[in-house]
C-alpha cells in the first residue's frame, strides 16, 4: 500500500483536541494527522475517546479546545456541513440512514439545493450505480433503507460519503456488524479508495483487523495518544500493551468439567416473529447446569425470538419448554425470574439500562423488591448494593450518581454483567456479551461468565462473533432463519463447518431440519 | 334509506361536502407538514381561532379579503414559530406546548376582539368571498353545480394540497423535511440544519392551519364568533392519522368527514330526525371518523422521529 513517504502531502490536522461531557473527560489535548492515501487506525479501548474524537472532527460536536484543519484550511467546529464540504465523509457506527426514505433519497439528501425544483433522483441513481460499480458496494439505489441487512446499510453509508466525492473518509467500528466475509470485502473496497488517492481513518479495537488494513496506527488511551506507529514496524501483543495500560496475560478457558442436569428444555418449540427476525421453527435446546451452550449465526434469523422466549417475554406457539423436568403453568418474565433466569440483553442501551437513571438505579433495576423495607426502597442498601457491583466489575466511572448514558459501553456491561451475576442465576442469558467491546473487557466479560459456568450457571451465549463461540463454548448450535442446528460439542466443528450452517445450506442437507 | 340515497342524490349536498371539508383540508395538511418534519402540533385549535379572528379582522379594518387571508397566514406562522422554538431547540414536550399554545391563541383572539369592539352586542360582519367558477368546470355535467358554488380559498386548499404532495414527494425540501421527520441524524449527518428544518415546517404548517381558521370567517361564514372552529382542529389531527401522513389520503379522509357531517345535517329535517335527538345526529361524523380511524390507521407510517426532541452532541 502507498505508505509513509515524505513525498504524500497531510490532509487533516488534528491538534489540543479537548471535550469533557460533564466530568469525563473523552478526549484530552490530542493531536493527530493523516496522510493522503494511507489508511490510518485509530485503535483504543471503549471509553478511550476514538468515537468522540471524530465525532469533533465531523462537526458532530464542538471541542472545548483544540483546531482541526483539513487540506491546510481551519474547519469551523460544530458544523457537519463544514466538514462534508471540506472533503471530510463519516460512516457512523449507528447508521444515520432514515429507513423509510429510498438508497438514493438517503445518498441525494442535502447534497442539493433545499430550494430546487426537483430532486433528480434518476441522475443520482446512475451515479451511485457507477460508484457502486467502480468501489465494489452493490446495493440497488431504489430499495428502501428499511429492507437492507446490515452489511448493505454500511455500504449505503459509503456510498453517501463517496457521493459527495468525500478526501477523507471516517470509519467507526465498521466491522462491529459484519460477518468475517463482509469485512474481507469491506477492506478490498478500502483499499481500493486509497489506490485513488482517498485517507482513511479507520476506528476499531480489534487488533488482528487494524493489522491487516492499516498503514498506520494511532492508540488512544483515556483520551489521550499513548501510541503511534507504523503498522509494518509492531505486533498484536505491543499494541494490546499500550492500549490497555498494560501486558495482557492470555486467557486459556478450561472446558466445563462435566455437563449438570438438563435446567432448560426446548422440544420442537416454534414462536411468533420477534423485531426484525423470524421466530423460531421447530427449536430442540438443551441448557444443562455448568456448560456454556452457544447460539452461533448471523444476527437476525430468529435469535431475538430465541432470547425473548427464555426470558419469558415470549411464550411457545407450538412445541414444550420444560423448566426442571416439568413444563410451567405459565410463561411470563416474572416467572423467568423467579426460576433465576439473568439476562444480559442484546442492546444494553436500550433494553439494559435507563439511560437517564443513574449507576445506583439501573443496578437495583431487577432487584429493588428486595432492597425495600416496609415496602419503602431503602437508597441506603441500594447504593451499598451498586456500590458493590461498581467495585467487583470494575465499572470505571466518576461516581455511582453518573446517568447510565455517560458511560461508555464497556463499563455499561460490566454493570449489568454484574447486576446479572451477583443475583446468582441458575440459567444466563447472554446475548452478544462482548459485542463493541475492547481487548480487556471482553476478557473481563468472558472470565466472569466461566466463573459462574464453574459455579454450575447453565449460561446460553448468543453471538455472532465465532472466535468468542468457539473460544467459549461447551456446545454450540447454529441458528438460521429460525432454525437450530444440532449441537456441536467443543472442537467437533470448525468455524468452517459453522460457517455452512450460518448460510443454511448444511440444513437443506439434513433430514433434522423442519 | 330512500332518503339518504335522495340527499346523496342532489348537487347541493355535495357542494356542502367540498365547503366543509376545506377549513379540514387546510388545517390536516398544516399538522401534516408539521408531523412529517417530527414536530406534533397540538396548537392547531388555538392557531385555527387565531386564524380566523386574524383574517376577519384584518377585512373589517379595510385590509380586503386577500389581506385578510395573507394576516391569518402570518399569525400562525407567528403561534408556530413560538411552539416550534419551544420544542425543537428547546425539546419541551410537545404535547404541553401545544396544548399551551392553542389556549393562548384562543384567549389572545377573545381578548383582542374585545379591545377591539368593547361596545358591539352582534359580531360586526364583513363581505365575504363570493364563488369563483372556474371556466370550463363549471359547465361540466353532473359536478358543474356543484364547483360553481366554490370559493377562491376552497380552488386554494385543494391547489395546496397537490402542491404539498408535490414538494414532500418530488423536491430537495420535502426529502429533507420527510427525513427530519425520519431520522434526525441522518440530516444533521448530511449537513443539513435539523432546528432550522422543523421550524420552518412548523411555521409554514401553522400558516395553512391559520388559513383553514380563515376560510370560516372569510368564506363559509361572514363574521367572527368564538365557537367556531368547534373542535376541527383535533378533527385535523385525527385524520393526519386517517391519511396515514400521506397529503392524498388525508384529504380523501377530509371529504369522508365532511360528508358525514353534511349528511346528518340534512338526516336531522327528515323524519328520521323528527324521531331521533339531534344530538346523536351531531355526534354521528365523530363516531364514524372514530371507527375510519380504527380501521385505517393499522397500517399507518407513523415518522419514526415523530415527538422525538433531537438534540446535537447528546449520547
Amino acid at each position: 500500500m502507498t505508505g509513509q513517504g515524505a513525498a504524500t502531502r497531510e490532509v487533516l490536522r488534528l491538534e489540543g483536541i479537548t471535550r469533557a461531557f460533564g466530568p469525563v473527560r473523552a478526549n484530552d489535548g490530542i493531536d493527530f494527522a493523516l496522510a493522503e492515501g494511507e489508511i490510518v487506525a485509530l485503535l483504543g479501548e471503549n471509553g478511550a475517546g476514538k468515537t468522540t474524537l471524530m465525532n469533533i472532527l465531523f462537526g458532530h460536536y464542538a471541542a472545548d479546545a483544540g483546531r482541526v484543519t483539513v487540506f491546510g484550511r481551519p474547519l469551523p467546529p460544530g458544523r457537519p456541513g463544514a466538514a462534508l464540504a471540506a472533503g471530510v465523509g463519516m460512516v457512523h457506527q449507528h447508521f444515520t440512514l432514515a429507513d423509510h426514505l429510498t438508497v438514493a433519497e438517503n445518498i441525494v439528501l442535502g447534497t442539493v439545493s433545499l430550494w430546487r425544483p426537483g430532486l433528480g433522483l434518476a441522475a443520482a441513481a446512475a451515479r451511485i450505480a457507477t460508484l457502486a460499480r467502480d468501489f465494489g458496494l452493490a446495493v440497488d439505489p431504489a430499495a428502501r433503507v428499511g429492507g437492507l441487512s446490515v452489511g448493505e446499510r454500511q455500504r449505503v453509508e459509503i456510498l453517501k460519503a463517496l457521493y459527495r466525492d468525500a478526501r477523507i473518509l471516517i470509519l467507526d467500528e465498521p466491522t462491529a456488524v459484519l460477518t468475517p466475509q463482509e469485512s474481507e470485502a469491506l477492506f478490498a473496497t478500502l483499499r481500493r479508495m486509497v489506490a485513488r488517492g482517498l485517507s482513511i481513518i479507520f476506528i476499531s479495537h480489534k487488533l488482528k483487523e487494524v493489522l491487516a488494513v492499516a498503514d498506520r496506527v494511532v492508540v488512544l488511551r483515556q483520551g489521550r495518544v499513548a501510541g503511534a506507529m507504523a503498522t509494518a514496524g509492531t505486533d498484536r501483543a505491543r499494541l494490546a500493551e499500550l492500549m490497555v495500560g498494560a501486558a495482557l496475560p492470555e486467557a486459556r478457558i478450561a472446558p466445563a468439567a462435566a455437563p449438570g442436569p438438563a435446567i432448560l428444555r426446548l422440544a420442537a418449540v416454534s414462536t411468533a416473529p420477534a423485531g426484525a427476525g423470524p421466530g423460531l421453527a421447530g427449536v430442540d435446546l438443551v441448557l444443562r447446569a455448568g456448560t456454556i451452550t452457544a447460539i452461533a449465526g448471523v444476527s437476525g434469523n430468529g435469535q431475538a425470538a430465541l432470547a425473548a422466549l427464555v426470558a419469558g417475554l415470549a411464550r411457545p406457539r407450538a412445541g414444550r419448554l420444560v423448566l426442571d423436568g416439568a413444563e410451567p403453568a405459565s410463561w411470563g418474565p416474572r416467572q423467568a425470574l423467579a426460576a433465576g433466569i439473568g439476562r444480559i440483553p442484546e442492546d444494553r442501551h436500550r433494553e439494559g439500562a435507563v439511560a437517564d437513571f443513574d449507576l445506583v438505579e439501573n443496578a437495583i433495576l431487577e432487584r429493588y423488591p428486595a432492597l425495600t423495607r416496609a415496602g419503602l426502597l431503602s437508597w441506603r442498601a441500594a447504593r451499598r448494593w451498586a456500590g458493590r457491583i461498581i467495585a467487583a466489575y470494575d465499572v470505571r466511572t466518576p461516581s455511582a450518581a453518573l446517568p447510565a448514558r455517560l458511560l461508555s459501553g464497556g463499563n455499561l456491561q460490566k454493570l449489568i454483567l454484574g447486576r446479572v451475576l451477583e443475583a446468582g442465576p441458575r440459567i444466563i442469558l447472554a446475548c452478544q456479551p462482548s459485542r463493541g467491546l475492547d481487548v480487556g473487557a471482553t476478557a473481563f466479560v468472558h472470565g466472569r461468565l466461566v466463573a459462574a459456568r464453574d459455579g454450575g450457571a447453565a449460561v446460553l451465549l448468543v453471538s455472532e462473533d465465532l472466535d468468542e463461540i468457539l473460544g467459549l463454548a461447551d456446545a454450540v448450535h447454529v441458528m438460521s432463519r429460525g432454525r437450530l442446528s444440532p449441537a456441536f460439542r467443543r472442537g467437533q466443528a470448525s468455524a468452517a463447518d459453522l460457517g455452512l450452517w450460518m448460510s443454511g445450506e448444511a440444513f437443506a442437507e439434513e433430514p433434522h431440519a423442519a | 334509506m330512500a332518503e339518504i340515497l335522495d340527499i346523496l342524490a342532489s348537487a347541493t349536498f355535495w357542494a356542502a361536502v367540498i365547503r366543509i371539508a376545506t377549513p379540514l383540508v387546510l388545517a390536516t395538511l398544516g399538522e401534516l407538514v408539521c408531523e412529517r418534519a417530527g414536530v406534533l402540533n397540538l396548537g392547531i385549535e388555538g392557531i385555527m381561532v387565531a386564524g380566523a379572528f386574524a383574517g376577519w379582522f384584518a377585512v373589517w379594518s379595510g385590509a380586503g379579503l386577500w389581506g385578510g387571508v395573507a394576516t391569518a397566514f402570518a399569525t400562525g406562522m407567528a403561534f408556530g414559530l413560538l411552539h416550534a422554538l419551544l420544542v425543537v431547540p428547546l425539546g419541551l414536550s410537545q404535547h404541553v406546548v401545544g396544548l399551551g399554545v392553542t389556549l393562548l391563541a384562543t384567549a389572545a383572539a377573545s381578548y383582542t376582539y374585545r379591545l377591539a369592539l368593547p361596545q358591539v352586542t352582534s359580531p360586526p360582519r364583513i363581505a365575504p368571498f363570493e364563488p369563483l367558477a372556474l371556466p370550463g368546470l363549471a359547465d361540466l355535467p353532473l359536478i358543474g353545480p356543484v364547483l360553481m358554488v366554490q370559493t377562491p380559498l376552497t380552488w386554494a386548499a385543494f391547489a395546496t394540497a397537490a402542491a404539498v404532495a408535490l414538494v414532500l414527494a418530488r423536491t430537495p425540501l420535502g426529502l429533507a423535511l420527510r427525513a427530519a421527520g425520519e431520522n434526525p441524524a441522518a440530516v444533521e449527518a448530511q449537513g443539513l440544519s435539523v432546528t432550522g428544518l422543523r421550524i420552518g415546517a412548523v411555521m409554514a404548517g401553522s400558516g395553512l392551519m391559520a388559513v383553514g381558521g380563515a376560510f370560516l370567517t372569510l368564506s363559509a361564514f361572514n363574521a367572527f364568533f368564538f365557537e367556531m372552529v368547534n373542535g376541527r382542529g383535533w378533527i385535523a389531527i385525527a385524520l393526519v392519522v386517517f391519511g396515514a401522513w400521506a397529503p392524498g389520503r388525508a384529504v380523501l379522509g377530509a371529504l369522508l368527514f365532511a360528508a358525514f357531517d353534511a349528511l346528518q345535517i340534512r338526516l336531522q329535517q327528515t323524519a328520521l330526525g323528527a324521531a331521533l335527538p339531534y344530538q346523536i345526529f351531531l355526534m354521528a361524523p365523530f363516531l364514524l371518523s372514530i371507527l375510519a380511524l380504527v380501521v385505517m390507521s393499522r397500517r399507518a407510517a407513523v415518522p419514526a422521529a415523530l415527538m422525538v426532541p433531537y438534540r446535537r452532541g447528546e449520547r
